[in-house]
């Protein structure tokens, strides 16, 4: 084992903490009829979930979206809603 | 080239000559002159390092840690006090794996305040994983200091290394050294090439949550490294010996060992102090010899298994765990369990600075030889007064 | 900057271990965006830490050292006086720690280094309480908040750092929040243009902490602002310059919105409403905010930072 010391040394991957979108209980749902591209939700994400495309429209990411819904709070149109996850789903 | 010089000046000096990268330090007494001497180092251009001037030993231990994981070289001196509040740190660099070198002037702590010699400070850290090593000679600091970044840094070890010496006995007190040129140095000693290092190029992410599954690992990895140590550092004083000439033994110092019936254990001043006591038994016929443990953590146990047959040890301690007993007579027994029957006197000497000569070393000697002694003795201690 | 200017690349990845809604998380994340790679964070023990993730892995791309919770600002010293040595000295070394670690444990080793001139961006993401071990007091908890060690609400004000750090006379040092993103930013890489040491105090309303639904993190921000109860502004060489509403309301040209409506959303006021108005403290509240209000408006009129 020589030169192999164990040092804690961790490397970024998306998922640190396993798929954190099982922690929701509501999910945010895009209307995208009435998103205008204003972008704010994706700033507003602290996970950095909702996913921004060249064209500035969004997508959300439920593999991590954790549901705290400031996105929906923060979207001047309405355009997100936020939904309760069904059991099994 | 010989210099004259006091043990933290000699310890200063072989810092500047290791060529560490960053120095942080805090003073206190009787290391101060090491923080004085390597802070002029750095501003007469003597040494090409950072020298930060931190506002406490916590804070030294952990900038010399943050610098230590950019991957260079660092170096910092503590006693006592000092050593004790950056308790939490040595646990820390220790765990990281870090080859930092620490100079630590064994001074006791209080209440009451008292600056003297006493190995009680480092005995409170031997179960933080740092190496510890102690010195009996001025020439032996010189050595020793340079001789750990080589340990240190090694592949098989990377762990952090404390090289302690007595309070103002030797941090104050002259003695000539020969000092090597610096090119013979560095050949000794080559640049440090960290194994990992925090760069902004590679998003490594260190000493994050882990796991419990993971921690056994860590550190039975680190007591891994102390075994190595145990063959390393005789290697690599031999090495130094070949080089330079001098030569102050392998994790033990053994004097007169060979035809002993005593054999006196202790570390530090009192090794040197206990030499003289040697001399002077033997000079009556008392068949004593010394061992100086010169490496305390790992604690030498094969040495020491090897010596023990028809042996009994005088352990001189200058440092208690209060609760149990002397840090190298509660070592040394539980070393010795399971393989040798070897009595063990202890002894408890010095603490806070009380002097104890060679003559009274002699007379513990004598008291163990003529029956006298019990298992353990509190030696010295006449304190009147006091509420 | 609008918020379509700020960079798309996140340095930050989903799926980290922050609760639901936290500010710490998206103040990092915009953080990131103006700091950019050439970036090393150090982080004493706190909430984000933990956010991190669990070895083997993390969720920050760029260089994370995690150091003892008293410790950040030494051990970032340390890492400056590192890479001076390496030739990095161009790399950005970023604490990131919460307001324990800031204002009480951490606050030697932080006053240390900026009294000693250290290069380096002191970020402390302020949730008002020790957050990561489960809501205790901390110095920075504002007068008569509920926490788990001040069940009646805490007695003391909270102490001024930032004043502080100002008193220490380092070139640069802002607040800011997460409910302005571009005003962060533009802080951030406001202190990433000047050497020596710069402080960014950044308010984290934290819903489980403070009490309120985590939809309304960045409402519960705005609102910290409209009522004065924080106070946006940059101090650099020795002068106050307040932004955004806060601009207006050291001006007086905008009246702060009542103090009530920001407390009546934190379950960590509730008890000075209910069962009934706890009048005398929320007097103390009124007075101390007009009074802090009033000392910064002397302040800056006559250039006394």
């Amino acid at each position: 084992m020589s030169g192999d010391v164990k040092v804690t040394l961790s490397r970024p991957v998306d998922g640190a903490m396993g798929q954190t979108g099982v922690w929701r209980d509501f999910r945010p749902e895009l209307d995208s009829t009435k998103c205008i591209k204003c972008l704010k939700c994706w700033i507003a994400c602290p996970d950095g979930c909702i996913k921004r495309a060249d064209d500035d429209s969004i997508s959300i990411d439920y593999v991590y979206c954790k549901g705290c819904g400031i996105c929906a709070n923060e979207c001047p149109t309405k355009a997100i809603t936020m939904r309760r996850e069904g059991l099994g789903q | 080239m010989i210099m004259i010089d006091t043990g933290d000046r000699i310890a200063a000096k072989a810092a500047q000559m290791a060529r560490p990268e960053f120095i942080a330090a805090y003073p206190i007494t009787p290391q101060t002159v090491i923080v004085e001497k390597t802070a002029e180092y750095t501003e007469t251009g003597e040494l090409d390092a950072e020298y930060m001037r931190v506002e406490s030993e916590h804070s030294a231990m952990t900038a010399v840690i943050g610098a230590a994981i950019t991957g260079i070289r660092t170096f910092t001196a503590t006693s006592s006090h000092g050593l004790a509040l950056m308790h939490e740190m040595l646990h820390w660099a220790a765990l990281s794996r870090l080859p930092i070198v620490m100079v630590n002037v064994n001074r006791t702590l209080g209440p009451g305040w008292n600056i003297w010699a006493d190995q009680t400070d480092a005995l409170a850290q031997r179960d933080t994983g740092w190496v510890q090593l102690y010195c009996s000679s001025c020439q032996e600091i010189f050595d020793v200091i340079i001789q750990a970044y080589r340990l240190a840094e090694m592949e098989d070890v990377q762990l952090p290394i404390m090289v302690n010496y007595d309070a103002f006995v030797l941090s104050h007190t002259s003695m000539p050294v020969e000092v090597p040129e610096q090119a013979q140095i560095d050949k000794f000693l080559p640049p440090y090439r960290a194994l990992w290092q925090i760069d902004p190029d590679d998003p490594l992410t260190y000493a994050n949550m882990v796991p419990q599954a993971h921690f056994g690992g860590i550190r039975k990895d680190m007591q891994d490294a102390h075994d190595r140590v145990k063959k390393l550092f005789p290697q690599i004083a031999g090495e130094w010996k070949e080089r330079f000439g001098t030569d102050h033994g392998g994790l033990i110092e053994e004097v007169h060992c060979d035809d002993a019936e005593y054999v006196l254990v202790t570390m530090g001043a009192f090794g040197a102090e206990a030499k003289v006591a040697v001399e002077q038994l033997r000079d009556e016929g008392v068949k004593v010899g010394l061992a100086r443990v010169r490496v305390f953590r790992p604690f030498p146990a094969e040495a020491f298994w090897t010596l023990a047959s028809g042996r009994t040890f005088v352990v001189v301690d200058r440092g208690v765990s209060v609760g149990s007993g002397g840090g190298i007579y509660t070592e040394l027994k539980s070393a010795l369990y399971g393989h040798s029957n070897a009595p063990v006197h202890g002894f408890i000497a010095g603490l806070g600075g009380k002097d104890v000569t060679y003559g009274e070393m002699a007379q513990m000697v004598r008291r163990v030889a003529g029956g006298h002694a019990s298992e353990v003795e509190w030696w010295g201690l006449d304190c009147q007064g006091g509420a | 900057m609008a918020v379509k200017n700020l960079p798309t690349e996140e340095l930050m990845r989903p799926g980290g271990g922050g609760c639901p809604g936290c500010p710490s998380s998206l103040a990092l994340r915009v953080a990131l965006k103006a700091l950019g790679r050439n970036t090393v964070l150090v982080m004493p023990a706190c909430c984000a830490v933990v956010c991190v993730g669990p070895y083997p892995k993390s969720s920050i791309d760029v260089p994370v050292v995690s150091i003892a919770f008293e410790a950040a600002a030494a051990a970032a010293a340390g890492i400056v006086s590192g890479f001076k040595r390496k030739g990095k000295q161009d790399a950005n070394v970023v604490v990131w720690a919460g307001d324990g670690g800031t204002y009480d444990i951490g606050l030697q080793a932080l006053s240390g280094a900026v009294e000693r001139g250290t290069d380096f961006i002191y970020i402390c993401y302020n949730n008002e309480m020790y957050s990561n071990t489960g809501i205790q007091r901390s110095g920075a908890t504002p007068f008569g908040a509920w926490t788990t060690t001040t069940w009646k609400g805490k007695d003391e004000r909270k102490k001024d750092l930032p004043a502080i750090m100002r008193a220490h006379g380092l070139p640069y040092m802002a607040t800011a929040i997460p409910s302005y993103q571009e005003d962060l930013f533009r802080k951030v890489r406001k202190a990433m243009s000047i050497r020596g040491p710069k402080y960014i105090e950044i308010l984290a309303p934290c819903p489980p902490g403070w009490r309120f639904p985590m939809e309304k993190m960045l409402e519960v921000g705005r609102l910290a602002v409209d009522t004065g109860a924080f106070a946006l502004y940059e101090y650099e060489n020795g002068q106050l310059t307040f932004n955004l509403k806060s601009k207006s309301i050291l001006e007086k040209k905008v009246e702060p919105a009542p103090i009530e409506e920001y407390l009546q959303l934190q379950g960590r006021f509730g008890h000075l409403f209910k069962p009934q108005r706890n009048e005398e403290a929320l007097s103390r509240i009124r007075e101390e905010l007009d009074a802090s209000w009033e000392q910064m408006r002397r302040q800056v009129e006559c250039g006394t930072a």
